[in-house]
């Protein structure tokens, strides 16, 4: 490939490939993001590749691999354009008959369709699944035409073509007053305004001129990959918005900070920056333009601390990750020492999208305060598990019911956990809450980078608490006082309260401790983990009391305060538990009551999961 | 020259000068553990800090040493929402390290009559003076710190007195734990109710002046 050296070649460039592509012609597409190869779908491409040439058909069908589609609970999945034909759970075993049937006969298979659960019925169209429903999929939908591995597939897609109006048509003034009209915030946690620390960096004064732009995927929060897929699935539109922003702020260094555990990510990434290096699109003279930018992979040890802006900075440098007080800001004196500018992968991603369709239309979505979707990891006690991108503004409603089909096993939906593992819980009351960043602070939760756990009538809201206190007590750097010595604390008191030591004045203390240690951590981190807790109490107050005054765990989690007993009038005597518990607790003759010795049963929950005749109660 | 108002008072002081120094120099006091004159501010105790005001209704809580001054800010040092702050840090500071008289001192000054948290002795508050006193003031690199959390620990490489150490000893004597250690036996309600922590009090017969915050009332002996 000959470096493109202008606007003008990029465009034939772009009418070449199209003039190639015959949008009628057969496309298998396979799905292989992270959570595809985890199931399969690696082996599934290989075998429908083999089976094409073995039939020899694979001159006249296309193929094509792509990362995550965002429904990971049907992965592996294969896609059959132009129909949009969808097969889920496949293995290399159904290979040939895709082939034979679906491809060659136009025939369904519907065996591999996938039912909706709340029908019954069976779904032949991607499109028609109705977790898809209430989607905006406008980060995300490319991804299922790309193969990250083919920068054509994107440059056929418009990509690029932002770039190009930037460095030809545009000032970077008039950039940034195209991100501040949009009202982008940032996607990492907090929202701030993108056009703001850009601004910020742009003017900041650097002694020789090197100012950096760094893309954050360090992504720690357990169970949210959305910067993954975006990584691993699109890659080029995150570089894409990294080259605006650096055209913007006058840089021309760009890192991309993404942890070691995302292989897949970092060889996609760096196979996106090669060819997008071979095509002059980064690098010296970008476009012919005399612009020079380019990017670097820095790998992070895969620390939760080390996705915080300043401790990212200085793990980059090689340096101990652990952040600094922010009175200087980054913008100012961040890598280096010279002015930096760090943003989350999908608000770069927003970036090209802004540029070419306009801040006026990028407007019209969201809400007042929040512009924009928002990529979701939907997670927890919930039908539909996967990643879900929505317009700001959609009620909690929506994601639990539409898109995420319920509660599992027609339980009670009880709260959601938004914003990672220091966001905070809402309660079904405020279901009909908006989602943006505003109102889920109101709400004493946060965005956070975007994950979501939904939590059924099972959950303990206060094990709840403690589990996430003991995530973060294990990620705090321990630099700081209230934040490493806070949250040990505050970890013994829930504990003592899960275990039945609970204190009448503990529900007092744990508010004044959570309160001091958001207000006086150093960083982040212990400025928002408290928000577990304050949450939990703030809304289930009545469950910690139980836990203290009753001694009683509602949910019927905390063993501690939870006895096994078997139903007199349920039980039949089927001896199914007396035979399966571990501990021997369980007495009793066939057809008659069974019962539970207390001084041996260990709280195990298997007689209870057990009986077919709900004959095990919890109290 | 900065401007700005510490506790209702306008001062000028040169840019560059942190909270604390600016308070200092006014006469305030306000308590320290991980600062040190002469060592770079690391904001680690979090006992400094200070109400910054923002607005009507809106202020944060900051690590005083570690704020250099700005124009037109806004300190009050000893408002309530400080003074329960640090007195709730100060409550931690002694759960982690109970055996140091400046934490028992410190306590005792702000009034705190107990602890609430489990004691669990670490025998270092992880303040890191002694790591930048190597650092900065020998230029060696013979301490630092290892581990997450409450793992963290200061520690020299592998264990073993490294060649970089001048053996000056001044990791120790900048501590502000090991320094003076409190000798009580026992603590009630998480003090150690020697000093002048417990009423009634008495002086020793002979002093030999170990607290340098002495009350009204001089200290028991133990
Ligand atoms: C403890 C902690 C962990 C964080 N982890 C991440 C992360 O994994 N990814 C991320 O983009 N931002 C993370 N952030 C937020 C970043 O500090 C920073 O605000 C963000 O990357 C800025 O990008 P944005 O303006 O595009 O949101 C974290 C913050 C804290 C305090
Ligand atoms: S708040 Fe926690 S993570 Fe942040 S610097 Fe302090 S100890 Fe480290
Ligand atoms: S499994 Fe249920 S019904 Fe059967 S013996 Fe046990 S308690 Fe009774
Ligand atoms: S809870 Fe577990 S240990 Fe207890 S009786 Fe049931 S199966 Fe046995
Ligand atoms: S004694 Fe050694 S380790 Fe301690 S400050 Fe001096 S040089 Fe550093
Ligand atoms: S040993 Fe002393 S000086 Fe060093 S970190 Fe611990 S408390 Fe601070
Ligand atoms: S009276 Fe003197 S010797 Fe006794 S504790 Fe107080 S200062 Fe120390
Ligand atoms: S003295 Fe300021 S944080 Fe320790
Ligand atoms: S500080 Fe403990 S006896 Fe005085």
């Amino acid at each position: 490939m000959k470096k493109l050296g202008s606007a003008v070649e990029l465009e034939q460039l772009r009418k070449k490939i199209a003039s190639q592509r015959d949008p009628k012609r057969t496309c298998i597409v396979t799905s292989v993001g992270t959570c595809g190869l985890a199931r399969g779908a690696a082996g599934v491409a290989q075998a429908i590749s083999a089976e094409l040439k073995k039939d020899g058909l694979n001159g006249s069908v296309d193929l094509r691999t792509t990362g995550c589609h965002g429904f990971c609970e049907i992965e592996p999945v294969v896609v059959i354009y132009p129909k949009r034909i969808v097969y889920q759970h496949v293995t290399p075993a159904d290979v040939p008959e895709i082939i034979s049937e679906t491809v060659s006969k136009g025939k369904i298979i519907t065996r591999l369709l996938y039912t909706n659960p709340a029908t019954g019925r069976k779904i032949v169209r991607e499109q028609t699944i109705p977790f898809y429903g209430k989607q905006y999929r406008l980060l995300t939908d490319s991804i299922r035409f790309i193969d990250p591995h083919n920068i054509e597939d994107y440059i056929a897609l418009g990509g690029y073509s932002a770039l190009c109006k930037v460095l030809f048509d545009m000032h970077p003034e008039e950039v940034l007053d195209e991100i501040s009209r949009s009202g982008l915030r940032g996607r990492g946690g907090a929202g701030f305004p993108t056009f703001r620390k850009w601004e910020s960096a742009r003017n900041a004064p650097s002694y020789d001129g090197i100012r950096y732009v760094i893309c954050n995927a360090d992504e720690g929060d357990p169970g949210a990959y959305m910067d993954r897929s975006l990584l691993e699935g699109n890659p080029h539109s995150v570089i894409e918005g990294m080259i605006i922003g650096a055209y913007t702020m006058g840089s021309h260094h760009g890192y991309v900070y993404v942890r070691n555990e995302y292989p897949l990510a970092v060889e996609n990434l760096r196979i996106a920056l090669d060819q997008a290096r071979q095509y002059g699109l980064l690098g010296r003279n970008i476009l012919g333009s005399n612009f020079d930018f380019d990017i670097k992979i820095s790998r992070g040890g895969g620390a939760f601390i080390c996705g915080e802006s300043t401790a990212l900075m200085a793990s980059l440098e090689g340096r101990i990750g652990e952040p600094r007080p922010k009175h200087i800001h980054t913008a100012l004196k961040g890598l280096y020492g010279r002015p930096t500018n760090l943003n989350n992968v999908e608000t770069w991603a927003n970036v090209p999208l802004i540029i070419n369709r306009g801040a006026k239309w990028y407007t019209t979505i969201g809400t007042e305060g929040s512009k924009g979707t928002k990529i979701f990891s939907l997670v927890g006690k919930i039908n539909n598990t996967g990643l879900v991108e929505v317009p700001m503004g959609i009620t909690l409603r929506e994601m639990v019911y539409d898109i995420g089909g319920g509660i599992r096993g027609g339980k009670k939906f009880k709260a959601v956990q938004t914003g990672g593992p220091s966001g905070g819980c809402i309660p079904e009351s405020l279901i009909d809450l908006p989602i943006d960043f505003d109102r889920l602070a109101e709400s004493g939760s946060m965005m956070g980078s975007g994950g979501m756990i939904v939590m059924d009538e099972g959950t303990c809201m206060v094990d709840m608490a403690r589990y996430f206190v003991k995530f973060l007590t294990e990620e705090s750097c321990g630099k700081c006082v209230p934040c490493r010595e806070g949250l040990d604390r505050m970890l013994d008191i829930l504990t003592d309260i899960t275990e039945g030591r609970g204190k009448k004045e503990d529900i007092e203390l744990l508010e004044e401790l959570g309160d001091v240690i958001k207000e006086a951590s150093l960083c982040g981190l212990g400025g928002t983990a408290p928000n577990p807790v304050l949450s939990t109490i703030r809304y289930f107050r009545d469950e910690y009391e139980a836990h203290i005054t009753d001694r009683r765990c509602p949910a019927g989690v905390c063993k501690a305060l939870i006895t096994f007993t078997v139903d007199a009038v349920n039980c039949t005597g089927c001896r199914v538990c007396a035979r399966e518990c571990p501990q021997g607790a369980i007495s009793g003759e066939k057809k008659e009551i069974h019962f539970i010795d207390q001084g041996k049963c260990i709280k195990c929950g298997l007689c209870r999961d057990l009986c077919k005749f709900d004959a095990v109660l919890v109290s | 020259m900065i401007e700005l108002t510490i506790d209702g008072t306008k001062v000028r002081v040169e840019k560059g000068t942190s909270v604390l120094e600016a308070a200092k120099e006014m006469g305030i006091t306000i308590p320290t553990l991980c600062y040190y004159p002469g060592l770079s501010s690391y904001g680690e105790c979090r006992v400094c800090l200070v109400e910054v005001v923002k607005g009507k209704n809106r202020s944060s809580l900051e690590a005083s040493c570690a704020m250099p001054v700005e124009q037109g800010l806004v300190i009050r040092t000893n408002s309530e929402k400080a003074k329960k702050a640090r007195k709730l840090v100060v409550e931690l500071l002694i759960a982690s390290c109970p055996t140091s008289k400046t934490l028992q001192d410190m306590a005792s000054n702000m009034g705190i009559n107990r602890i609430r948290f489990k004691i669990k002795d670490r025998g270092c508050i992880l303040c890191g003076r002694c790591v930048r006193y190597c650092k900065e003031q020998m230029r060696s690199g013979g301490i630092g710190f290892v581990g997450r959390g409450t793992s963290r620990r200061v520690a020299t490489a592998f264990g073993v007195t490294p060649a970089e150490c001048r053996n000056c000893g001044g990791c120790e004597w900048i501590c502000p734990v090991c320094e003076r250690a409190c000798t009580a036996n026992n603590l009630i309600n998480g003090l150690c109710g020697g000093c002048q922590n417990l009423a009634p009090v008495e002086t020793c017969a002979i002093c030999t002046g170990c607290s340098e915050s002495v009350g009204a009332h001089g200290h028991t002996v133990y």
